[in-house]
């Protein structure tokens, strides 16, 4: 492969050491900075200083995720989904919609099968949370991800950590016992691609192995 | 979204308390709630997240199956008291959302929910129940999910629960917590019709709290269904849902039970239906005269007019399941 650096829309060359998600977090936080003095100076002719300062302070949120304790610092109204991804570097779990339509976020909570992107961070304090990243046991890959490929269960694949999630969590459930079970039970899930019959052959091989999931 | 303070009161005291403030909002599940402040169409200063209250049991009591507030959707649906004694619920609650929204959906939340009407949605829209005066997009425009019955000049949106509707039927009951007292309204009379403030939804005070809902024991069990018509297959709103509950006794329906989602502002009881059909057999042709009987009073818009047809055959067809001719 030529070493070629990829060209931006203005023909110029990215900085080699900046990737998209830098680019995000810096522009993200030049809107923060941009936009948080007008709101304070607003909230304060209105007498409400105190209540806003509350409302910016962020909360401390303990979590376990992927089996490892995590501690951070967040905003009230940060996500799941968003902290997952901007704080944490786990990437795996998509936003799609993001307003709980298509399933792309999903990950487990304490066990359960959830949309991350209508979940408040600060909920989730003291609970166990499940990615895509932790299906894995180190090399080896989980059964559900190794049925997803050999059943070729996606196209572009970016609703594939979403639908592995809640696969496993439909076998967990003992929703998965006739395709039409599946089917239902996987409706969370959306597909552009429309790979759903090869979906659900990777479940159903799953189901039939036996395997714990 | 607009930044917000958060707090985690561990007493119900605590709880009214801090709702009793005014930009104060309760959270439970949240997947309404949430979704609504992305879109800017609620804004509160506060969230008071309700879940450390002891409010998600569902136990057998003096007044029927007693389902608390805070339980969640998946719970109920898959609870061995429910499907035994209720399955009608079950059924509405498996036909609503997805799993994983019924992961995190309560049963209070699932009453507090706002409709889905795309008018209310959409804040460059007008909308008489976002923005009290601001007019309604939805009556002259695209306005296929709409209400047919208990319209009003102000507001044509539907609620979306599939939950409520049965609940609706079974003649449940919901107990509220305010700060001074505790107070218990049949469910029938929890939400409102829009009339002149469809800003209300339903008749909870402010800083009021709901606690829970009892079911009243009935003989619906055997001859209950939900059914449910929508665009896809799965997980999608209702255009027209209906909840059933027959007591057929020695082929004789001694008492009918009958609610429709998708159709007004709030769980649709239809009390002439049930009336009709008591004392006749269960047969197609008794339904489909019982299904006509529902339809008074309807009215159409330009582009839901498709509901006088579906709804009276949705009727109809859920009695012959739950009164097991299909």
């Amino acid at each position: 492969m030529p070493d070629k650096k990829p060209v931006t829309p203005t023909g110029g060359e990215e900085p080699s050491n900046a990737t998209r998600r830098d680019f995000i977090k810096q522009t993200s936080l030049l809107t923060a900075v941009a936009l948080t003095p007008g709101t304070v100076v607003e909230a304060a002719t209105n007498n409400m200083d105190e209540q806003i300062a509350a409302a910016l302070e962020k909360l401390p949120l303990k979590m376990e995720v992927n089996g490892t304790p995590r501690s951070l610092s967040v905003e009230p109204r940060s996500t799941l989904l968003d902290i997952l991804r901007e704080q944490l570097d786990l990437t795996g779990t998509k936003k799609g919609c993001d307003h709980g339509q298509c399933g792309a976020c999903t990950v487990h909570v304490n066990g359960r099968r959830v949309n991350s992107c209508l979940t408040l961070g600060v909920m989730v304090n003291g609970k166990k949370v499940t990615t895509i990243e932790g299906l894995a046991n180190g090399e080896e890959l989980h059964p559900m991800q190794e049925a997803f490929l050999k059943h070729d269960g996606f196209q572009c694949g970016y609703c594939t950590p979403g639908q592995i999630m809640s696969a496993v969590a439909c076998i967990r459930e003992g929703h998965a016992n006739s395709e039409a079970e599946i089917r239902e039970y996987m409706s969370g899930n959306i597909c552009r691609c429309g790979a759903y019959p090869n979906i659900v052959n990777a479940i159903q091989e799953v189901k039939a192995g036996g395997q714990a999931v | 979204m607009k930044q917000f303070q958060y707090i985690h009161p561990t007493s119900q005291t605590a709880v009214l308390d801090a709702i009793s403030k005014p930009g104060s909002k309760i959270i439970a599940g949240g997947t309404n709630l949430v979704d609504l402040m992305k879109k800017g169409v609620t804004a509160p200063d506060k969230l008071v997240d309700i879940n450390s209250l002891p409010l998600s049991t569902v136990n057998t009591g003096p007044d029927g199956l007693h389902i608390g507030a805070l339980t969640l959707n998946s719970v109920v649906s898959e609870n061995s008291l429910v499907l035994d004694k209720h399955p009608l619920l079950a059924m509405a609650l498996k036909a609503g959302a997805s799993p994983q929204l019924r992961n995190m959906a309560t049963v209070g939340g699932n009453m507090m929910q706002r409709t889905r009407c795309a008018y209310f949605y959409d804040t460059a829209m007008p909308c008489n129940k976002r923005t009290p005066g601001s007019g309604c997009g939805a009556m002259g425009g695209y306005n296929r999910m709409h209400a047919i019955f208990g319209t009003s000049t102000q507001c044509i949106a539907v609620h979306p629960s599939d939950m409520c509707v049965a609940l609706a039927a079974l003649d449940a009951t919901v107990t509220i917590a305010g700060k001074k007292s505790k107070r218990r309204i049949p469910f029938t009379d929890f939400h409102r019709l829009p009339g002149e403030h469809p800003e209300m939804d339903n008749h909870l005070a402010p800083g009021e709290l709901i606690l829970g809902v009892d079911i009243p024991d009935n003989n619906f069990a055997k001859n209950s269904y939900y059914l449910k018509v929508r665009d896809r297959q799965s997980y999608a709103f209702a255009l027209v849902s209906v909840a059933a509950g027959l007591d057929i006794q020695n082929g004789i329906i001694k008492k009918a039970r009958l609610a429709m989602g998708g159709v007004a502002h709030k769980p649709w009881r239809l009390f002439e239906v049930e009336k009709s059909l008591e004392g006749k057999t269960p047969s197609e042709d008794n339904f489909k005269a019982a299904a006509q009987i529902a339809m008074q009073g309807a009215k159409a818009r330009e582009f839901n007019a498709f509901k006088l047809k579906l709804a009276p055959a949705t009727i109809a067809e859920t009695l012959k399941h739950a009164g097991g001719l299909v």
